[in-house]
């Protein structure tokens, strides 16, 4: 019977029908959900990684020692993972190694819209692209056996709304892929240059041979219909052509790189216009236009942001433009009432501080009334960048400049430039959001958490140890101990030393002590809480009131309010 | 069937996903084609929420484009106002009366808008006090489900197993009662 599953989960049902035994990825949104449902099935050992470039390096082991293994991550994390994968390009794999790649046209939860297909391009690793959910398990498969075929890493190249959308799917069963022999073979992966110049040679054949395989690949396709406007598209946008034009002809690319030539040539010249429909940047149309052949597309669609099947019939099909959303009261995302991060940041704002950020929930502090983040590049970029602003603007600005940063993301990337700082004789602050989880993608464990993806207990990193390790000076406090935590975080940015404090207070959403709601009794409407920025404080024209439904009790409200107006909630 | 596009809109929180994974159930199991977008991560912290269930035999996009929608399934005022543009002629608009205020007008920077939907085929009601009734003010969503089952021509015997299907084992009984709830109006 048919299931109607995400395109994530399609992967891991797609991943446990090859045979896989190895999963290792970081999470990040839109791809996170494909590890979790690969958690679920006991025949694949799966784990969350501290990084992108851990994640495939211990995939590529696993292939490399005979076993199918699988990655996955969102696009920025590609880049992060780009080191090992650029190489493993050249010693190709043993067993199959698929990199599921997750892109985010219109950053629904991204810094960037980089795309995928440019980097894959670069690395001369072979790209699928799956149109649906049923897709995504097949493309799977697919990938899998191609890696081995053609001994490389092969990406599987989501976007958003493959990833998380649903459509039914008709399921296999698990075909067991013994282990291959592991054989000893300097020659293909220790690359050094003298092995790796053959190796080039190997990459740049493999590509030729596949390029020629790709015209007699099922998973691209022609469907001629009228032969007025030709389309060539890929993925999920495969979709909105064939709802916005029912009746161009298309030729739908399943492997997406390297692209089918023969197939694209006489495809062009069957029809009367060929336009390249793709989102992001304009891989296919180089790429064509690169063959000789005429072709447009981005002239229309642009860089930016997503295509819909509206936006094809008025760009494409003469279509009335597509109306727009109404200029409404704006509802952006928020922390949550009772996260610890408010109380960091509110500390931060009352010393005026110059933030250093990074990614995670409290990126959301950059926004009013918090408005505390100064830069969000990528994970763990912040103790980095604090060290560098001291340099360049000496010690007196790092007494009052942070650098913040989560636990997840401490432990990603955050480590090595701390060791760096200590290295250097800086005297920069490093704070470290220490709620034990990875939040904002959904709750997934770290090393810091104790626990592994199945939720049981595993060794449990001790992050104080570990930074005194390297040489800095660690204070440890709950923020929501408001004056305690302010006066460490005074002392620690005027010292001298490399210093972290360690702001540690659980999730909120993880955090199960019941607790009572706050309630305001007189209040004397002089606005101190609601510099908070907490969705349970509302303010009306006679005080302050607290939407009960909203309220965990925290009781930080209760600290700042210079009146003891509010009871109730945590002592 | 014939396609039937719908939007479901709400407050992080509210359990837009969870709904929109009853329909996609519930439409699977009445032999029907469809495409269900969510939208997972950042919007989720209490920002706005958009999911697209689209039913019949040749869906391919699998988001509902605007002025296409037959029903708008809003889970809050301002929201409502937000997505009725997806509505086609002559869709309908089905909204929970609760006002749920947005950071900025928490802290005063903005004006909750003062105004109603235009959309004729307007079912506004109040599913926070039907919900409540029903025994959790968490189950709005079940509520508006309810009132969305009196348009669809599914037998409710459907409905209540593809919500048995898809909440908490725990939440079954007060999840029937507020589906039953917004079903009878």
């Amino acid at each position: 019977m048919k299931k109607l599953m995400i395109g994530n989960e399609a992967i891991a049902r797609g991943a446990w029908e090859s045979g896989v035994k190895v999963v290792c990825s970081y999470p990040g949104t839109p791809s996170t959900e494909i590890t979790e449902f690969c958690a679920k099935y006991p025949e694949m050992n799966c784990q969350w990684a501290p990084n992108e470039k851990v994640a495939v390096e211990t995939s590529f082991g696993a292939a490399m020692a005979g076993a199918r293994a699988l990655s996955c991550m969102k696009h920025v994390g590609v880049n992060v993972a780009a080191d090992p994968l650029f190489t493993a390009a050249y010693t190709g794999v043993n067993a199959g190694l698929v990199i599921a790649a997750a892109d985010d046209p219109f950053m629904h939860s991204s810094q960037n819209e980089q795309d995928t297909r440019m980097i894959a391009r670069s690395a001369h690793i072979p790209v699928l692209e799956p149109a649906d959910s049923q897709e995504c398990l097949e493309f799977t498969k697919l990938a899998f056996d191609l890696s081995e075929q053609y001994d490389t890493p092969v990406f599987l190249r989501l976007t958003t709304r493959l990833a998380h959308s649903r459509s039914p799917v008709e399921a296999g069963e698990r075909k067991e892929k013994p282990l291959r022999e592991y054989e000893k073979n300097p020659g293909k992966y220790v690359m050094m240059p003298g092995m790796a110049r053959k190796r080039h040679l190997a990459v740049e054949a493999r590509e030729k041979k596949m390029t020629l395989d790709a015209d007699s690949m099922p998973v691209n396709r022609v469907e001629m219909r009228d032969k007025k406007l030709g389309v060539v598209c890929a993925g999920v946008v495969y979709q909105y052509v064939r709802e916005a034009l029912p009746d161009a002809s298309v030729l739908k690319l399943g492997l997406s790189y390297p692209l089918p030539e023969q197939m694209i040539r006489s495809f062009a010249a069957q029809v009367d216009q060929l336009v390249v429909v793709e989102e992001l940047e304009p891989v296919f149309e180089r790429d064509i236009r690169n063959m000789g052949i005429r072709v447009s597309g981005k002239d229309k669609t642009g860089l930016q942001g997503e295509l819909s099947a509206a936006k094809v019939r008025q760009l494409f099909g003469g279509g009335a433009p597509v109306p727009q959303e109404p200029a409404l009261t704006g509802r952006p995302p928020a922390l949550c009432p009772g996260c610890p991060h408010r109380a960091t940041f509110f500390a931060m704002k009352k010393l005026n501080l110059t933030v250093f950020g990074d990614i995670g929930c409290y990126t959301l502090s950059a926004l009013p009334p918090i408005g505390m983040m100064d830069s969000t590049l990528c994970m763990g970029a912040s103790v980095g960048m604090a060290f560098g602003a001291e340099k360049a603007r000496g010690k007196e600005f790092s007494r009052k400049t942070v650098a913040v940063l989560g636990d997840s993301t401490f432990i990603h990337s955050g480590i090595t430039p701390l060791i760096d700082a200590v290295y250097g004789g800086a005297s920069t602050t490093t704070v470290i959001l220490d709620n034990r989880i990875t939040g904002m993608t959904g709750h997934q464990q770290n090393p810091a958490s104790g626990k592994n993806i199945l939720g049981e207990p595993a060794p449990q990193l001790n992050l104080e140890a570990l930074c005194e390790a390297i040489g800095a000076t660690v204070r440890v406090c709950d923020p929501h101990d408001l004056k305690q935590f302010t006066q460490i975080l005074k002392e620690e940015t005027q010292a001298d030393h490399v210093s972290v404090v360690i702001a540690r207070r659980p999730c909120v959403l993880l955090d199960k002590r019941k607790k009572e709601p706050c309630h305001i009794d007189a209040c004397h409407n002089c606005g101190a809480c609601m510099k908070l920025g907490c969705p349970a404080l509302i303010k009306t024209e006679k005080g302050v009131v607290i939407d009960r439904t909203l309220c965990v009790g925290c009781g930080l409200c209760k600290q700042v309010c210079p009146f003891n107006a509010i009871q109730g909630g945590e002592a | 069937m014939k396609k039937t596009n719908i939007i479901i809109v709400g407050v992080g929180g509210q359990g837009i996903l969870l709904t929109s994974k009853i329909l996609g159930y519930l439409a699977l199991d009445m032999g029907e084609g469809v495409k269900v977008s969510e939208v997972h991560g950042m919007s989720q912290r209490g920002g706005s929420v958009i999911t697209h269930v689209r039913i019949g035999d040749d869906v391919h996009s699998p988001l509902v484009d605007p002025g296409e929608a037959d029903y708008v399934l809003s889970f809050e005022m301002l929201e409502a106002l937000r997505a009725e543009y997806f509505l086609r002629e002559g869709g309908v608009l089905i909204s929970n009366t609760q006002q749920i205020l947005p950071m900025p007008v928490i802290t005063g920077s903005a004006q909750y808008p003062d105004k109603m939907p235009e959309t004729k085929n307007a079912v506004l009601l109040d599913a926070l006090s039907l919900a409540e009734e029903a025994g959790s003010a968490r189950a709005v969503n079940i509520v508006l489900l309810g009132v969305l089952a009196r348009f669809m021509e599914w037998p409710q015997e459907k409905w209540e197993s593809a919500i048995e299907a898809c909440v908490p084992p725990k939440t079954l009984e007060t999840n029937l009662r507020a589906f039953r709830a917004g079903l009878k109006g």
